[in-house]
């Protein structure tokens, strides 16, 4: 089915847009790619499981400028503030609403961050493509048409940035439609650790952002996405990374929020030596869903990928797990590995794992695992035999089986809050029993089971 | 004073018995050892007064001071005085032993802030190393590690009847002596009821043993000093076989 014809979002509201010439043609550009496309539909193997066909554009509208003015830090929810500002006295922060003009506090040498193009940057001043090529989906199209200020971040060659960056998409509006957008070019031999927050209050919102990682000959970047949407908020996300030689790229998908949540998480290995770790964890409560797809592609020889993926979930919540590795001819000395496994809290819960291979040349080590099932009976019962109560005992199972990826989280004084919004996460969705020494509990507010807990 | 009765205790799995009548009692400060071939019941008896699932009692009681544990869940049963050393203590990854402890404190109404201290200090007299603490529970340790964990957590619970499921296996000597005499402590100093189940009677030289039990097919058929471990050195279980078969 063709995109259906739209009041809201059509390419006379595109060219209203404001912004530079450049970016109204690139808008455009990717208008006509999304105007072009056929809507996806859970009928295509790709959004199998998920709940696309309830998606109705026509709900939301988009919102030129980002809404009402700039974006600071200090506008911020105080709980959100906290975890960010837990990132580091020298962590530099963009804050932006809804995708528009914001805020950078403490930038750092070397370290540019600001609406592209903006100077002075070190390579040329071109926008970075738009759009991500034909492995990420349609959304990215949308994205490309109705980005408010393509956000980019460049590292110059040989820096390595001290403290993270971090950067924090806020989002709000009943109705609205929000794309946030990252363009973030590691250049050669440089290294940052750079955490994207997406977030937003309980609201009927839909949010599509898109991050375009580049990790030049040498580079490292870490990389934290971290969803906290409110109940009722629906999330079309792409990551797409480039992994050029000898560079690593550490990628993590922490989800916890939304209605309807899916990432879609690309990562292509284009130099030989490239070396990319894939993580994420999700919990879902109520009626969410989180959805998440890679594609680990290997179009080098002796890359290297490993992506581990946990989620839990409870009540009636839904996840999905879809992810192929595919090692293109030539990739010879490839070692590629994928691990899903889901933990389900409740009856009424469900949890969906599809790994796959494709691989086209012969010299590669590739494995994958995925797991589905309740929490081990014997660790239940070790923990009770020391007095724990069942329900709290749950929970540090639970909270220790999605820690094992949070203890990697990229910005280090980020992991504490992350540990304790998925432990406020777990009570709100009805495990333990006390929270009193929980560490942390109740810095998140807990929610009915359906938000982030924010 | 506490102790722990139980009467008449049978218990299957499936479809097959493997307590056929159980009768003990452990009082404070006692300590008492069942002995028995392997397949006697020994775990199954451990895991039945714990209460861990999979085993269906069908008579009998197990009472800790007039309290039926039967009826309770394990978490219940910790909480009224009880406390099970594992034979094969179970990793549980991403939970620390502190953490585990923190909460079950606080949901006896013991004050959770104690443990750390605690935990350090029954490390110490036990020889664990102390950096294992911030590890997972029983995580990339050792068997001898294990066991020891468990008595570190034995000595900061302080339950009333600690129940230890072959604690004496997968330990060298040196780690033997120091479980052994850390657990005498806690029986003579703390008044802590011991019934520990084994299958060698290693364990018993190392410990004060006041009773000696012999398990065999479900059923207690000897009870006595510690001389009747020495016994069983030399004749083996091979005669109580055939009497509880009998």
């Amino acid at each position: 089915m063709p995109v259906p014809e739209s009041s809201n979002f059509n390419a006379q509201v595109v060219r209203s847009l404001p912004g530079p010439e450049w970016l109204r043609e690139s808008r455009l550009a990717s208008w006509e790619h999304f105007a072009r496309s056929e809507m996806p539909r859970e009928s295509e193997e790709i959004w199998r499981y998920s709940r696309i066909d309830e998606l109705d554009l026509e709900r939301y509208a988009p919102c030129p400028g980002g809404g009402a003015g700039r974006a600071r830090v200090a506008d911020l929810p105080a709980q959100l503030r906290g975890l960010v500002e837990a990132a580091g006295p020298d962590a530099t922060v963009l804050v932006s609403r809804n995708g528009g003009p914001g805020e950078v506090v403490r930038p750092q040498s070397g370290l540019a961050v600001g609406p592209a193009p903006s100077g002075p940057f070190w390579q040329a001043t071109e926008p970075l493509p738009v759009l991500a090529g034909p492995r990420a989906d349609v959304w990215t199209a949308l994205n490309g048409a109705f980005v408010n200020v393509p956000w980019r971040v460049m590292v110059a060659p040989g820096v390595a940035v001290g403290a993270p960056l971090v950067v924090v998409h806020w989002v709000e509006g009943a109705g609205a439609a929000v794309f946030p957008h990252l363009e973030v070019e590691v250049a050669e031999g440089a290294s940052l650790q750079l955490v994207e927050v997406v977030a937003s209050a309980d609201a009927d919102l839909l949010v599509v952002p898109l991050a375009q990682l580049g990790v030049g000959p040498g580079a490292r970047l870490d990389f934290g996405h971290l969803q906290l949407l409110g109940a009722g908020a629906w999330e079309l996300g792409n990551q797409v990374s480039r992994v050029a030689r000898d560079a690593t790229l550490r990628s993590m998908t922490v989800a916890l929020g939304g209605e309807y949540a899916r990432v879609r998480t690309d990562s292509v290995l284009e130099g030989p030596g490239g070396d990319s770790e894939l993580l994420a964890a999700y919990l879902g409560g109520g009626q969410q869903m989180h959805d998440l797809r890679t594609v680990q592609l290997h179009a080098a020889p002796r890359t290297r990928s490993n992506l581990l993926f946990k989620g839990a979930v409870a009540n009636k919540a839904h996840s999905v797990y879809s992810g192929l590795i595919r090692v293109e001819k030539g990739a010879k000395g490839t070692n590629a590995f994928q691990t899903n496994r889901n933990l389900v809290l409740s009856e009424g819960a469900q949890a969906d794992s599809v790994p796959n291979l494709e691989i086209e040349d012969n010299d590669v080590r590739c494995s994958h695992a995925s797991a589905v099932g309740p929490i081990d009976e014997s660790q239940l019962f070790y923990l009770e035999s020391r007095g724990v109560p069942t329900s709290t005992a749950e929970l540090l199972i639970a909270l220790g089986f999605l820690d094992d990826v949070l203890v990697r989280f990229p910005a280090r004084g980020m992991r504490p809050g992350l540990r304790q919004a998925v432990a406020a996460k777990l009570s709100s969705v009805g495990l333990g029993e006390r929270q009193a020494t929980m560490p942390g509990t109740g810095v998140l507010s807990p929610d009915q089971g359906g938000g982030a807990g924010l | 004073m506490s102790e722990l009765v139980i009467d008449g205790l049978h218990a299957r799995v499936g479809r097959q018995e493997i307590l056929r009548g159980i009768d003990l009692r452990v009082g404070s400060g006692e300590v008492h050892a069942v002995m028995g071939p392997n397949g006697s019941g020994k775990s199954t008896l451990s895991h039945v007064i714990a209460g861990r699932p999979g085993y269906e009692v069908t008579a009998g009681t197990v009472r800790l001071d007039g309290v039926d544990l039967l009826g309770m869940r394990a978490w219940q049963r910790a909480q009224a005085g009880l406390f099970l050393a594992l034979q094969y203590p179970i990793e549980v990854p991403g939970v620390t032993l502190v953490e585990a402890l923190s909460e079950a404190f606080a949901a006896m109404g013991r004050d959770p802030a104690q443990v750390p201290a605690l935990v350090a200090a029954e490390a110490r007299s036990v020889g664990f190393d102390e950096s294992f603490l911030a590890r997972a529970l029983n995580v990339d340790l050792s068997g001898g590690e294990r066991k020891r964990c468990e008595i570190v957590q034995m000595g900061a619970i302080r339950p009333r009847i600690a129940v230890l499921d072959e604690i004496d296996s997968g330990l060298d000597v040196d780690a033997l002596r120091a479980v052994a005499r850390r657990v005498g402590e806690l029986a003579t100093q703390a008044g802590i009821g011991v019934l520990a189940i084994t299958h060698y009677n290693r364990l018993l030289s190392e410990l004060p043993v006041s009773t000696v039990h012999v398990l065999s097919a479900g059923r207690i058929v000897a009870s006595g000093g510690p001389q009747l471990a020495l016994e069983l050195e030399g004749t083996g279980y091979v005669a109580y076989e055939e009497e509880a078969r009998a």
